[in-house]
């Protein structure tokens, strides 16, 4: 009887400990959240620049028009300096490694677009002066389509596109 | 917490490469869940690197990036043991940063 009282104020205290623990753990975790929030950039930084998503060319559901939105009329040229890689056959239309270089001079952006897609423009990339004109993705295809990929160097916009033939969509469905 | 960010970048020379995984969803909104539902649209739209204070690299994406993105680009200009800062924001407002060390 004398055992398990001792026993148990013992316990008490240690479970008491415990749990402080966890609760100022849980409060650390809180304010290095709220920290990171208030943080000058990082999320200041990027939800502004969400102001500058180009929603327009995002939202175009034919090739035609997302490249219309995108390169605001100017008429995209084949270019054998753009180097569009990507596979011939993508077993999984929901993860297809695409990667574009090029070695025009100026490139000001890059955006890669999936012509069969619900919505063609998959991703487009700014380039500010000082990074290199190449970038690596993944994205998801729908069916088998054409790739293209587009980039604007100088004033003039420059493009290539491969087929990839997809053999199980990345569409769900 | 553990950041939804990875990242790995090596600076060789004076160009930078950097990798970097994301955890995200990325619904595309076409796609029906177990019930028939259509599962609403959910997919970051804007990443942005920052070295010393200067964007470096901004992906603006739509819902056909795949599930966890993955992004590879370079840069010039950087040192190792520089920070770099990258930031995501999605189409429903959510957000989150890292600092990671070019290498």
């Amino acid at each position: 009887m004398d055992k398990k009282n001792v026993r148990k104020q013992i316990r008490a205290p240690r479970g008491q400990t415990r749990r402080t623990i966890v609760q100022v753990a849980i409060a650390g975790g809180l304010a290095g959240l709220g920290l990171a929030g208030t943080a000058p950039f990082g999320r200041a930084r990027a939800a502004a620049d969400a102001a500058n998503w180009p929603k327009d060319a995002f939202a175009q559901k034919t090739e035609a028009d997302a490249i219309k939105a995108l390169c605001g009329g100017k008429t995209p040229e084949a270019s054998d300096k753009v180097n569009l890689d990507a596979p011939e056959i993508a077993e999984n239309g929901a993860v297809v490694p695409i990667s574009v270089s090029t070695t025009l001079p100026d490139v000001t952006s890059i955006a890669i677009l999936v012509s069969e897609n619900p919505f063609p423009l998959a991703a487009n990339y700014p380039i500010p002066p000082g990074t290199l004109p190449m970038v690596a993705n993944r994205l998801k295809m729908a069916k088998t389509s054409k790739v293209l990929a587009l980039v604007a160097s100088g004033d003039k916009v420059f493009s290539a596109s491969k087929e990839v033939k997809v053999t199980v969509g990345g569409c769900g469905g | 917490m553990a950041s939804t960010i990875r990242i790995r970048a090596v600076a060789s020379g004076d160009t930078t490469e950097v990798q970097a995984l994301v955890q995200h969803p990325m619904d595309s909104g076409f796609v029906k869940d177990a019930q028939g539902n259509l599962i609403p649209p959910h997919y970051i739209e804007v990443v942005e690197f920052e070295h010393a204070g200067k964007p470096v690299f901004t992906a603006y994406w739509g819902p056909a990036v795949s599930k966890d993105p993955y992004i590879k680009f370079s840069f010039k200009g950087a040192q190792k043991g520089d920070d770099l800062t990258i930031s995501w924001v999605d189409n429903k407002g959510a957000t989150d940063s890292l600092v990671g060390k070019i290498q």
